[in-house]
């Protein structure tokens, strides 16, 4: 099979596309993807300082990369879980990107570790509050990532979500019938009051798949191993299900999630934006000063939850 | 052909020669979710694999929440 572009040898094939690519027009492919991203959804401008999310796996690393070799000032957050060894590989991994890589473009990585903070790490937090892990380890990151941004005054947070993530995560709010959740299903969501950081997802044109082949195309050392507290993951489930679907019928996963995006850019103006409307739902927790509907953040009724059980 | 395989990390013999698609056809595994690497070389999926071939077939799903 040859590159669809150059007509050297392709390394890699997207049946989506109906394309196939050698190893520097795939990069180039990547990038341009990257690009419209951040264009068509108004993500950030050139002179924006923007946080990265990492977590040492292939899609956040693949974005630092993108980033940085795009020209824009990325910095980086980890934060550390504290899941045992593979916590420590993971960090292994975003320390060696940040020293190989990184470095060179002037970028610096922030690190956050929980169990230093918290007390403790999310397993024992979760076990603590009877929540599932995922749902404990999601607020924590949501919650510390917001607030690295904010307390650090950079323009943007970007995490990387990618089609799949996106896709699989709309299956699930259909099934569900979650409307209050498909108005934020978005990639790239507004600082809409004081003390939220803007989320953008530049990665949402691009399949698990290609990100993959583009961190082993470019030697990006990522960790491989799945996170231990996600097995049994109903993500993981629907993740399945849309690559069978995919495979059958190439392109299934973009039509799904890019289909919605343009069908709610079209909807009729709703009766208040979502600006409007977390203006006037959201205030400052009485706890921590962050953005909440309630009196305090979940974040912070999860913690006092965490040390109320650690104390009795 | 030795076949390295993660979730569980285990390795597997076939016999060559083999597309890269055949292979994962006989793994009963999807496209879509997997990259198949020769040495350390990305192939696509009409590649012809060998019994000399080192070759992993690495996932790409992750995530949990």
């Amino acid at each position: 099979m040859n590159c669809t572009k150059c007509k050297t040898k392709a390394v890699i094939d997207l049946p989506r596309h109906n394309a196939a690519f050698c190893r520097n027009c795939f990069n180039g492919y990547v990038h341009d993807q990257v690009a419209r991203a951040i264009k068509s959804q108004k993500m950030f401008r050139r002179a924006d300082r923007i946080l990265v999310a990492v977590s040492g796996g292939k899609d956040s690393l693949a974005l630092w990369d993108i980033l940085l070799k795009l020209g824009y000032q990325a910095d980086a957050l980890y934060v550390n879980l504290g899941i045992g060894t593979y916590s420590e590989e993971s960090f292994r991994k975003v320390r060696n990107f940040a020293d190989a890589v990184a470095a060179s473009h002037g970028a610096k990585l922030l690190t956050h570790t929980v169990e230093e903070e918290e007390g403790a790490g999310i397993k024992e937090l979760a076990q603590l509050i009877h929540r599932p892990t995922c749902s404990t380890c999601g607020t924590i990151k949501r919650y510390q990532f917001n607030r690295a941004a904010v307390e650090h005054d950079y323009d943007v947070m970007a995490t990387g979500h990618n089609l799949d993530d996106e896709a699989a995560r709309l299956l699930g709010n259909v099934l569900h019938w979650q409307d209050e959740y498909l108005d934020k299903q978005g990639p790239s969501l507004p600082a809409s009051v004081e003390g939220f950081a803007k989320k953008v997802k530049p990665l949402y044109r691009l399949s698990e798949r290609e990100l993959a082949a583009y961190a082993v195309l470019n030697r990006i050392d990522y960790i491989i191993e799945e996170c231990p507290m996600a097995k049994g993951a109903r993500t993981l489930v629907y993740k399945e299900v849309l690559n069978r679907l995919e495979t059958e019928s190439p392109g299934t996963k973009q039509t799904f999630y890019w289909g919605f995006l343009d069908k709610q850019s079209k909807k009729k103006p709703a009766p208040t934006t979502m600006t409007e409307k977390d203006q006037s739902t959201l205030h400052p927790c009485t706890t921590c000063g962050q953005p909440t509907t309630a009196e305090v953040c979940s974040y912070c009724k999860m913690m006092s939850r965490a040390k109320a059980h650690s104390v009795s | 052909m030795k076949v390295q395989l993660s979730h569980p990390a285990r390795t597997v013999e076939l016999k060559g020669p083999k597309r890269a698609k055949d292979v994962l056809r006989d793994l009963n595994l999807v496209v879509e979710a997997h990259l198949v690497i020769r040495g350390d070389e990305l192939v696509t999926e009409d590649e012809m694999l060998f019994d000399k071939d080192q070759i992993e077939i690495r996932p790409v799903i992750s995530g949990g929440t």
